[in-house]
């Protein structure tokens, strides 16, 4: 069986900012899952890493998370986009549509295309 | 900002001991109840879904850690936890700990030591601002055999107006008489232009000092005093402005004090501690006519003009020097090769003791690598005996990285705790230490341990717990750990590799002993060579006391002007001075004419009837002596006869030459009664005949046995600085004071200081030499104690894990005397090794010392071979106390521990 490919390095980070961005606040668990589905179950996220992540992020000041009750009425942190981690989220996502761009040309080159 | 935003975060969570393990619990709690149930919704049984949700999540223990991480700082927390084990470790074997920190601040201690002299002398020689802009300028003909023979006024004036030098001042340190308080003193009085103090940008702290475009040509009253004058003579009085100061009778007016901290320029300690300071133009009386070959101000200060360097300012000197011989031909005949050095001030205040302080700086740190190498070794021991520590931590999963970080911390805080102790000791001993320091150096007041002489003792223990920490770390991290838990186990030999270390760190120390020990060797001959010249006179008995006339700006005034003026009062001084209890010989003479006073006295010497090639006329050694000095000194005649009392003011002039000039001059011919004329500050114009030539004594400098030297007679001329000696049995204590009763009886104005006895001047002149020798000698011993301290401890680990082998080998017959000639062995050959290579170090030292030695060659067989074969002695008597253990090991004793 072919593993999943796991969460390239650093853009979990992006992921779960955009995440929260676009779905309001969410509790881990919540976020783990959207991801999974976003991706269309193409990624697996080893849901235990987020957790530590979701801290520096808070600690970066990018998104906050307060107590709060969950869908069953339990206690849950619920976390949320900041507006420091939007203007992050805003910069990232330039950033990762230049490099895509950019690697997309190259692989659209073919040899007479060169002067 | 992002960074640091969660840096302080993370820093207030480690210094508050904040945790939220309770909210990660309860989150991951919560994470698994949604899983679950999603899984359950997906229909599997309660018990696949628990362990699905699980396994997503991943190892808890895993996301505990990380988000600890997160939370703190690891880093710091992770050191804190090392120093915690390194603090146990260390207390766990309290004699190594002791012995490791007690080298470290040996070693460390010494070399701050020195560092903190040399910071004072050599890095910082000067207190001025923008002091490398400071030079002295010197001219040199040395056509004539003159180097730096003084400025003209002519001279000044021109480098003034080149647009080299911002400021150009000449100073000349001569001395006056202080009278008005109780004691007439004698005290340190220098002519300077009025820009002087704007040349060293030094401000009163007190009044003002003196006008720098001030263009008074002769004297101008007024006088900057020192804070030590002003606090001696005037009991730091605040209303000093505008007193009157009586310097040789005339009446000065004090326009302001130095600051306390201010130490005049100067190349002796004499001129740095000047007292007074006035402001003169140099050109009109009582300065002789300013004419382009008097050269008669003995040197000048410069400030050279902003944005240049000295190299770009000596080379449009070199220039101007050019242009003004071809304008003044006369003045500077081709031959006599005039040219002008700019010296750093710098420089010209460190002179000669650079050499020497490197030297200890260099043997210090001997001391210190040796040091280092000694504690690395100890470490390396332990090392193998934590072996098996070190394994188990490996094996159960520390990383090698963190266990280099764990040693390096323990021998970190081994070194840090062993300069602590090195400053506490150096603090401790400071007194101690300075007593130690001649004074001849400059600025040895200013020897402090200061910041930056802090901050090199931190740097020596950072860089020694690295570098003796580094290498046992490292290879206590590539152990195999297979090997050493299975070998650990049944306790038997180290690994070959770290014997192998264990000699070569032994080696090395072995052979850095043997250079330090040649070099101790070596000074230690020079020292006792120049201690043992024959010195040609005889200082036993005699002591000399120096008083000093005064010479007014008004020659009307003075009272001792002429020959016959003064030749009165010398001879009544030399009358009471002979009735003094003990006193069995009196004379007087020059400040010139104290052996080894090192002042020079450098006068032209004029021959009769002889055609110098136009080279002008040689500089020789001149001074003034009455007619008993040579007798009392026990300076033999060699021809002609002495100075007699008939020499007097009314008589012909007469002179006596020593046997070096005449041998110089007159190599061919008897010098007795060929007339000479001398040239110099006290400008004597006629001639003299010389009547006597004597034998060569070391009196100018005991490395020197031929100095030419000459001798004018007392009466016969003048002079303001005179010496007493007298010869017998004295009181050291209470010649001074008869002195004083019996000169001040003839005149109570005149001061009498400066006792001194002539053996003590002789060792004196010593001091610097046996500072630096004693200095590398005591770092030589202990660089011996040291290198036999590693031997031994070498050996008898060697000893210890080859127990079990010396009691195979004693069971198998062989004899004790076997056994002890075995590990002999091995202490010899470590010796021979490290002497090999240590001799080659000891080579390339003592040519690089050469300027310090005396008498001795850089290569002498015999402190090569004595000091090799003292080191090998010591490393043999260092092995023979484990050899002896080796031999006495009880063969069954040490098959059965097996």
């Amino acid at each position: 069986m072919k593993e999943k490919p796991d969460v390239l390095q650093g853009t979990l980070a992006l992921m779960v900012l955009k995440t929260l961005d676009v779905l309001g606040p969410q509790h881990g668990w919540g976020i783990a899952r959207r991801i999974e589905q976003i991706s269309g179950d193409l990624l697996a996220v080893n849901q235990g890493t987020l957790y530590p992540l979701l801290l520096k992020l808070e600690h970066e000041g990018s998104i906050a998370s307060e107590w709060g009750a969950s869908e069953n009425n339990r206690r849950a942190r619920f976390y949320r986009i900041t507006v420091t981690g939007r203007k992050q989220l805003q910069t990232e996502t330039r950033d990762w549509e230049q490099t895509a761009a950019i690697i997309a040309r190259f692989f659209e080159v073919k040899a007479e295309d060169l002067p | 900002m992002k960074f640091l935003r969660r840096f302080f975060i993370r820093l207030s969570n480690f210094t508050t001991g904040r945790r939220t393990e309770q909210r990660l619990q309860e989150e991951m709690a919560e994470h698994l109840a949604l899983q679950t149930e999603e899984n359950l919704r997906a229909g599997m049984s309660s018990v696949e879904a628990r362990r699905q949700a699980a396994l997503k999540l991943g190892s808890a223990p895993a996301i505990r850690e990380d988000h600890h991480a997160e939370q703190g700082l690891p880093l710091i927390e992770n050191f804190l936890f090392d120093l915690k084990y390194a603090v146990r470790m260390l207390r766990r074997a309290p004699g190594f700990s002791l012995i490791a920190i007690a080298i470290m601040a040996l070693g460390i201690g010494a070399t701050t030591a020195i560092f903190s002299v040399v910071d004072a002398t050599l890095l910082h020689p000067l207190s001025y601002p923008r002091s490398d802009q400071l030079v002295r300028i010197e001219d040199d003909l040395p056509g004539a055999g003159a180097l730096d023979a003084g400025l003209s006024v002519p001279e000044l004036k021109d480098f003034q107006r080149s647009g080299i030098f911002q400021y150009v001042s000449g100073d000349w340190s001569i001395s006056g008489n202080l009278t008005g308080s109780s004691q007439p003193l004698r005290i340190p009085f220098k002519m300077v232009a009025p820009n002087y103090f704007a040349l060293l940008g030094v401000n009163p702290q007190l009044g003002r000092t003196f006008d720098p475009h001030d263009e008074t040509p002769g004297f101008n009253l007024e006088v900057v005093i020192s804070d030590g004058l002003w606090r001696r003579a005037f009991g730091g009085d605040p209303h000093i402005l505008g007193k009157c100061l009586r310097l040789d009778g005339d009446a000065y007016h004090v326009v302001g004090v130095l600051p306390a901290g201010f130490r005049d320029e100067g190349r002796t300690t004499e001129e740095r501690n000047n007292d007074v300071w006035a402001a003169a133009g140099f050109a009109a009386v009582p300065f002789p006519p300013p004419v382009r070959n008097s050269r008669f101000t003995p040197g000048a200060v410069a400030r050279i003009a902003p944005g240049m360097t000295v190299a770009t300012a000596q080379s449009r000197v070199d220039a101007l020097v050019a242009s003004l011989q071809k304008q003044y031909p006369a003045d500077y005949p081709i031959q006599s090769a005039w040219s002008v050095r700019l010296v750093p001030l710098k420089e010209s205040v460190v002179g000669n003791v650079r050499q020497s302080l490197l030297l200890l700086q260099g043997a210090v740190g001997l001391v210190l690598l040796i040091g280092y190498v000694n504690v690395a070794n100890l470490l390396l021991a332990r090392a193998s005996a934590r072996g098996r520590e070190i394994a188990v931590r490996q094996a159960l999963g520390a990383a090698r990285s963190r266990l280099v970080r764990q040693l390096l911390t323990e021998s970190l805080l081994l070194s840090l705790l062993g300069g602590l102790a090195g400053i506490a000791i150096l603090f401790a001993t400071k007194g101690l230490l300075l007593r130690m320091v001649p004074d001849s150096l400059p600025r040895v007041s200013d020897i402090s341990i200061n910041w930056s002489v802090l901050l090199f003792a931190l740097f020596l223990s950072v860089l020694a717990g690295i570098l003796f920490g580094l290498a046992p770390a490292l290879q206590a991290s590539r152990l195999n750990l297979t090997a050493k838990l299975k070998v650990e186990g049944r306790g038997a030999t180290g690994s070959g590799e770290q014997a192998r270390t264990r000699r070569v760190l032994v080696v090395t120390e072995f052979a850095l002993s043997l250079v330090l020990m040649i070099a101790a060797g070596l000074l230690l001959r020079s020292f006792w060579d120049v201690f043992n010249v024959g010195l040609g006179f005889n200082p036993q008995n005699v002591m000399a006391v120096r008083t000093r006339l005064p010479v007014p700006n008004d020659p009307k005034t003075n009272i001792y002007g002429t020959a016959a003026q003064e030749a009165v009062f010398l001879r009544e001084m030399l009358r009471r001075s002979r009735t003094l209890p003990g006193v069995e010989e009196a004379a007087v003479g020059s400040i010139a004419s104290v052996p080894l006073n090192h002042s020079r006295n450098l006068n032209e010497l004029i021959l009769e009837g002889r055609d110098l090639r136009g080279n002008g006329p040689p500089l020789v050694e001149a001074s003034t002596v009455s007619p008993g000095y040579f007798h009392l000194l026990g300076i033999p005649l060699l021809h002609g006869r002495l100075f007699t009392d008939q020499d007097n003011e009314n008589a012909p002039e007469v002179a006596i030459v020593n046997e070096a000039l005449a041998r110089a001059w007159w190599p061919n011919d008897n010098p007795v009664g060929k007339r000479v004329k001398l040239n110099g500050l006290s400008a004597a114009t006629s001639w003299a005949t010389v009547v006597g030539v004597i034998a060569d004594a070391r009196t100018e400098s005991l490395e020197e046995a031929h100095v030419p030297q000459i001798y004018e007679c007392l009466f016969q001329g003048t002079n303001d600085e005179l010496v007493l000696f007298v010869r017998g049995r004295l009181d050291p204590a209470r010649i001074a004071d008869e002195a004083r009763v019996a000169v001040q009886s003839i005149n109570p104005e005149l001061p009498v200081f400066g006792a001194m006895t002539l053996p003590g001047v002789v060792s004196g002149s010593l001091s610097q030499r046996r500072f630096s020798m004693e200095g590398v000698l005591l770092f030589a011993l202990t660089a011996l104690f040291l290198a036999a301290l590693g031997i031994y401890g070498t050996i008898s680990y060697l000893v210890n894990e080859r127990t079990h082998e010396i009691g195979i080998r004693l069971a198998l017959g062989a004899t004790r005397t076997n056994i002890l000639g075995m590990i002999l062995r091995q202490g010899l050959e470590l010796a021979i090794a490290g002497s090999a290579a240590g001799l080659v170090g000891a080579l390339i030292v003592s040519h690089l010392m050469a300027g310090l030695l005396y008498g001795v060659s850089p290569t002498d067989p015999l402190t090569f071979i004595g000091v090799t074969l003292v080191l090998t002695a010591a490393a043999l008597a260092a092995s023979y106390i484990p050899a002896m253990r080796a031999m006495r090991v009880d063969p069954l004793m040490a098959l059965r521990n097996e």
